[in-house]
């Protein structure tokens, strides 16, 4: 072997900051090299993929826009994930959030009251949680590995949604097109400035991010949830309720994933449409573990994902690029971050093949 | 060759092993003769471990080299051990549970070595001529753990061996099962097979060995005859500074019942656990209480019970009692509120969480003692706590935020017992106090449950090790397959009779409490 590991014996304080900064320039050198190999100008496509999505105003509101809901879903997933509860299900409990929060704004087009938002939110919130409380019921009740549940309730909720955007909540008056009635503006999340689209929903996710900090670096509950994550025996012997652990951390994780989805038809859509989410459930999974489960990183992370969202996007239209670059680009990002991961723990090392031999040589002379 | 004796068996000269932050092996030099029962002594930690691996083929030396019947050769595997007619019984057995005595050995020897069927008769054989009894048809887990060891070393003896290594043999056996031990190994012995024997109790390596070489800090201390120098003289090769090793604490007879435990007896779900019967069991306060026992007799699951992380239900909330209140039913925070402190027997991943700093293993038990205020941590509080039992019981550490996987053993213990006394329990339960623990640090721990014991703490400790129940103790029972013996005053009794219970042979004259 001619790189070999060594343990450390003890965490890299220096590799902590470098490994994401690491990760992020073999990202972008491997990416210019698979740019290049496609026949296109690395740094032009770079450039048109990172920067370019921010040259005005309407592009920082379109990346916040894209951002809250990945920020919302990854930092319910940052609490499931500090229990080790693997929540694969931020898509599905963002959906049926959405779902909920549609089945009753477009029951209630003609309130002129704000109740009406009110009710539209909660509904969206409650039946996230409820969604991943049947995880987190057939996780207690019968030992069943949360991955898989939350994975296949994934693919409930979306055919869930297309049955009833296709049928219950078809709009009577929409041609036949698979959408909801457009919601009354008093069950809409108002906009917060005249241009561009950033709505309402960002006082929550901010509000999200603070309650997230202070419930898993200050509150004793989320002392708990860590303690329960890093060593299930040690939760035991001082008697945490492993139980209870698991049902909060669920649950806060699906009502923020139903707050995203519901945030997405009460802003910027407006009405239910079959792809209320493009993935945000999924990509947060990502952004949660590339902000190392910590609120502050995840708000960067989930700023940055939201750019290669944008980024794809524009390069798609700009430089005739295949939409397939956004998620090759998450991927790549994600496989170098835990790969340079290893150096927090590990020193690699240089091992040439001659040293071993004349050590042998040594010994039988 | 070189100037040694060449009839030397094994020869090792210059070993050494380093691991990153520490050497294990440094400049090591042993012989072993033929038919010489050899002890390797020393500390946990002083670099006996890595030692025997090298010689087994386990690891390889960095440096250094090994003769075997004066010829320089490279062990590369265990197998190439094995071939050459060296044989090792791990202090942990390998051995499958579901599988019968037979095919455990037969599939340990290999395909060319026969079947399960065919080993039989030469199994039977052979443990008759050491005598060592073995049904070569019984399952695994039916058996003691005596007897499992027994598989053990009738599977090294099956094959034509040279060099017997065994490590820390005795600390899974009765004093009686020592000896029975002791007289299998003496036979082989004079048969012409070699012995390394590692231990670190000093009475048996005095009463097997011909020749002891002594271990201290991955460093070869000392060369001894065992049976020319005294208990102190050998620990001071072990340890070097041998003060405290011969502390006699003062016996107390304590004030009121604390812990009362009233017929309890708990089915064991798991099968190859221990149910427990009928337990016995009552502490004062200002006493300490010592259970002996093998492990594996139902410690833990009396350890689980007494902490509440096994609460029985509700109607059998009577049979534990602390002052009289029933807490059976109780989880471990509940039973933690009416006085109780537990030091579990694992340190890390379960007395503490390895990742987490020591300020947080602080908080992970003493949340109950204003640490946390309307659900918030109060940070400088736990840091402030944490820091005052790294004080008081002088862990050696760079400070509170260091992650507790990163302390020696006796540290850790030392932090894990300084945070449990510093809650000022009224009950403490602790499982191998001193387990796997340097003698400095074993002494600051015996002195600071005494002087919890002293400030009218009642007290219970349940551990292997029979000297150090003797040493602070003031009443002792056994632990024997889920039984508790009767409890007798440790004056009045004798290790040789606690060894008795050990083994189930319950002494109904014994002194009642």
């Amino acid at each position: 072997m001619l790189l070999s590991l060594e343990p450390r014996g003890q965490q890299s304080r220096a590799m902590l900051w470098f490994s994401p900064l690491l990760a992020a320039a073999l990202t972008l050198l491997c990416g210019s090299l698979l740019f290049l190999l496609l026949g296109h100008d690395p740094l032009l496509t770079l450039h048109t993929l990172l920067i370019a999505p921010l040259s005005d105003w309407y592009g920082v509101s379109e990346l916040l826009v894209k951002a809250l809901p990945i920020l919302l879903c990854a930092l319910g997933l940052a609490v499931a994930y500090h229990a080790r509860i693997w929540n694969i299900g931020a898509e599905g409990q963002l959906l049926l959030g959405a779902l909920a929060g549609s089945a009753v704004a477009v029951h209630i087009i003609d309130w002129e009251s704000r109740w009406a938002l009110v009710l539209v939110i909660s509904a969206g919130v409650a039946a996230g949680a409820a969604w991943a409380g049947l995880t987190a019921w057939l996780r207690t009740q019968f030992n069943a590995n949360e991955i898989l549940t939350s994975i296949m309730l994934n693919y409930i909720a979306l055919n869930l949604l297309l049955y009833c955007v296709h049928g219950p909540l078809k709009d009577p008056e929409g041609y036949n097109f698979p959408e909801s009635a457009m919601f009354g503006d008093f069950s809409r999340l108002p906009l917060l400035s005249e241009e561009g689209r950033v709505h309402a929903g960002l006082y929550f996710a901010l509000l999200a991010l603070v309650a997230v900090w202070v419930l898993l670096q200050k509150s004793f509950l989320g002392f708990q949830i860590k303690v329960l994550g890093l060593d299930r025996r040690a939760a035991g012997f001082v008697g945490f309720r492993e139980k209870r652990l698991v049902w909060f951390a669920l649950l806060v994780s699906g009502a923020l994933a139903g707050l995203a989805g519901v945030g997405e038809v009460a802003g910027p859509i407006g009405q239910l449409v079959p792809q209320v989410s493009p993935g945000y459930g999924y990509a947060a999974i990502t952004v949660a573990f590339l902000g190392r489960l910590n609120p502050l990183g995840i708000l960067c992370a989930s700023l940055l994902m939201a750019l290669l969202y944008l980024g794809g996007e524009t390069a798609q239209m700009a430089m005739n690029l295949p939409q397939a670059i956004t998620q090759l680009f998450q991927g790549m990002m994600l496989f170098f971050l835990l790969a340079c991961d290893v150096l927090i723990l590990y020193r690699p090392r240089l091992k040439w093949k001659w040293t071993k031999r004349t050590a042998t040589q040594d010994a039988l002379a | 060759m070189s100037s040694s004796t060449p009839l030397a068996r094994l020869q090792l000269r210059g070993i050494t092993k380093r691991y990153p932050g520490c050497v294990a092996n440094d400049q090591i030099d042993l012989n072993i003769q033929a038919g010489e029962i050899h002890a390797l002594l020393g500390e946990n930690g002083a670099g006996k471990s890595t030692l025997m691996k090298i010689i087994y083929g386990v690891t390889q030396p960095d440096e250094g080299e090994i003769r075997w019947h004066g010829e320089t050769l490279k062990m590369r595997d265990p197998s190439m051990a094995r071939t050459l007619g060296i044989g090792m019984v791990f202090q942990h057995f390998s051995l499958f549970e579901t599988l019968t005595v037979a095919e455990n050995i037969a599939l340990a020897m290999g395909r060319q070595a026969g079947t399960a069927q065919q080993l039989e008769p030469k199994i039977r054989e052979v443990s008759k001529r050491y005598g060592m009894p073995l049904e070569p048809e019984r399952l695994v887990h039916s058996l003691s753990i005596g007897e499992r060891q027994r598989v053990e070393i009738v599977r090294c003896l099956m094959q034509d061996i040279k060099l017997l290594i065994l490590d820390e043999p005795t600390s899974v056996l009765t004093p009686q099962e020592a000896d029975e031990l002791f007289t299998t190994l003496r036979r082989l012995a004079s048969e012409g097979c070699s012995i390394l024997f590692i231990s670190h109790k000093l009475g048996e390596v005095r009463a097997l060995c011909q020749s002891a070489t002594v271990l201290r800090g991955g460093k070869v201390s000392g060369h001894c005859i065992p049976a020319d120098c005294t208990d102190l003289e050998l620990a001071r090769l072990m340890v070097g500074d041998a003060q405290g090793l011969e502390t006699r604490h003062a016996k107390v007879s304590g004030a009121n019942l604390f812990l009362q435990v009233d017929q309890l007896s708990w089915y064991n779900p798991d099968p190859f656990g221990t149910s427990l019967k009928d337990i016995q069991l009552n502490v004062r306060s200002g006493e300490i209480v010592g259970i002996a026992g093998v492990a594996g007799n139902g410690q833990d699951e009396i350890l689980a019970l007494l902490s509440g992380e096994q609460p029985l239900p509700k109607r059998e909330a009577l049979r534990i009692s602390f002052a009289g209140q029933p807490v059976a039913h109780l989880k471990p925070d509940a039973r933690r509120q009416l006085g109780l402190a537990f030091v579990p027997a694992e340190r890390l991943g379960h007395g503490a969480v390895p990742d987490m700093s020591l300020s947080d293993n602080a908080l992970l038990t003493a949340f109950q003692q204003g640490l946390v205020s309307k659900g918030l941590v109060k940070r400088s509080k736990v840091v402030a706590f944490a820091e005052e039992i790294i004080r008081r019981f002088a862990v050696k550490t760079p400070n509170a935020e260091t992650a507790a996987q990163s302390l020696s053993g006796g540290n850790l213990q030392k932090f894990i017992l300084g945070r449990e006394i510093m809650q000022n329990p009224k009950l403490l339960i602790a499982a191998h106090p001193t387990w796997g623990v340097d003698v400095g640090a074993a002494t600051a721990i015996h002195r600071a449950l005494i002087a919890l014991r002293d400030a009218g703490a009642a007290i219970l400790v349940i551990s292997e090790d029979l000297d150090e129940l003797f040493q602070i103790c003031d009443r002792i029972g056994a632990l024997s397959s889920g039984k508790l013996s009767t409890l007798a005053n440790t004056l009045e009794t004798n290790p040789v009779e606690v060894g008795r219970w050990m083994a189930g042979q319950f002494n109904t004259d014994a002194v009642l409490s």
